[in-house]
């Protein structure tokens, strides 16, 4: 088989960040592909960050009530709702991408991406709701 | 016919240099093309600008570049449907720079030509005529211009640099749907590893930007399709 040069450029070198978040003038499959990314890390990090808080177990009753205290505070909740937001668009969006991705729905992509998306707004409503009055 | 004033800001770069842009301004009609206005440049302000074109009429995909940002072919986009008083112009994406709005097409076409991609298909468009005498099935070309744009806009090609890419593993899909004297084997194990359909992530900007219906988003699909549908006829002895 024949040599395949790479394609890299040297004055342009490759720009993850740019390459997966510069949506500019691009659509919705780039939109969605770019907050995939985001949500997806996003959630990594909580993932720790949780685990961090979880280890406030450890200092005893006291340091764990101090910590309730401040999750039940408002900004606090509202934290909670972009969490879910993460989740749940993370999560659907990745179903389209499995189900694309296997060639279910390949041609009807776009509306894939909508149905899922309603879904998941009123799944975030009743979240936010539930969040808010518990 | 109207003609108006724009500003064409269009990257420059020469080896060795530092890139920048350089500003000129233009006089347009209503029919003037981006190519076009960018040949008026080069003729009667700035001999140095280089930039690639044959055609002029969207067949040859040459001339492919970023125009206001997006991937299109400079020949059929006419300056004034932009609608911005200054149009930016920038060479493809994923692509070695060589100069201006030049880059180097070799590894695009390196993959291209890997899977022995037959560029003449079966032509849809007669299948109950005649054959006159001599003539054993009508036929075209295929419909991928290797213009490069689908390569430029992937965002996945903007992260590795050995990425296959939307246009040969839409023309990997074509050998699949239609082998004529290539081996649709070849071309599935071709695509099957992590610089193949397998890195896609389904953005399908590719298909966005393609001027010619190749909609290689869908290919890579079916690809992936065709692919697990192998790994269960074997994982179950099903044959090949
Ligand atoms: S669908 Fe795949 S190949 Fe096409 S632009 Fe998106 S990531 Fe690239
Ligand atoms: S698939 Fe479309 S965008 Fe890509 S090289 Fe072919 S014609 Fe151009
Ligand atoms: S000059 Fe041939 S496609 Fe534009």
């Amino acid at each position: 088989m024949q040599e395949i040069r790479t394609t890299h450029d040297a004055v342009r070198p490759k720009n993850p960040l740019r390459a997966w978040f510069d949506v500019r003038k691009r659509n919705l499959g780039s939109w969605a592909f770019a907050l995939n990314r985001l949500t997806g890390l996003a959630l990594t990090v909580y993932l720790f960050l949780h685990l961090a808080i979880l280890s406030k177990l450890l200092q005893g009753e006291s340091g764990w009530n101090e910590f309730l205290a401040l999750a039940r505070s408002p900004l606090f909740l509202l934290l909670d709702i972009i969490l879910i937001f993460g989740i749940l668009f993370h999560g659907l969006n990745g179903i389209r991408v499995a189900l694309v991705g296997m060639g279910v729905g390949a041609r009807q992509h776009r509306r894939l991406f909508w149905v899922l998306m309603v879904i998941g707004t009123l799944l975030l409503l009743v979240s936010a709701w539930k969040v808010f009055t518990i | 016919m109207a003609e108006r004033k724009v500003e064409l800001k269009v990257f420059r770069y020469k080896q060795g240099q530092t890139p920048h842009y350089d500003t000129y301004n233009v006089t347009v009609d209503e029919n003037t093309t981006v190519l076009v206005a960018l040949q008026d440049v080069r003729r009667d302000q700035d001999t140095s600008l280089i930039l690639r074109h044959s055609c002029h009429h969207a067949s040859c995909g040459t001339c492919g570049m970023r125009i206001n940002g997006q991937e299109q072919l400079a020949c059929v986009v006419k300056v004034l449907e932009l609608g911005t008083p200054t149009v930016v112009v920038e060479p493809l994406q994923n692509a070695p720079l060589i100069s201006d709005l030049v880059v180097d097409m070799a590894p695009f076409y390196d993959r291209y030509n890997t899977p022995e991609m037959p560029y003449i298909r079966a032509s849809e468009f007669w299948p109950k005529t005649d054959l006159p005498d001599g003539i054993a099935q009508y036929t075209r070309y295929e419909n991928c211009l290797e213009c490069g744009l689908c390569v430029s806009a992937c965002p996945v090609a903007g992260t590795d640099s050995e990425y296959l890419g939307p246009a040969a593993m839409a023309a990997a899909a074509r050998v699949v749907a239609e082998p004529r004297d290539s081996d649709p084997e070849f071309a599935l194990n071709w695509v099957d590893n992590e610089h193949g359909c397998w890195r896609c992530h389904v953005a399908y900007e590719c298909t966005e930007v393609c001027p010619s219906d190749v909609n290689p988003g869908e290919a890579i699909m079916s690809l992936r399709g065709a692919l697990t549908r192998r790994k269960f006829r074997r994982v179950f002895g099903l044959g090949k």
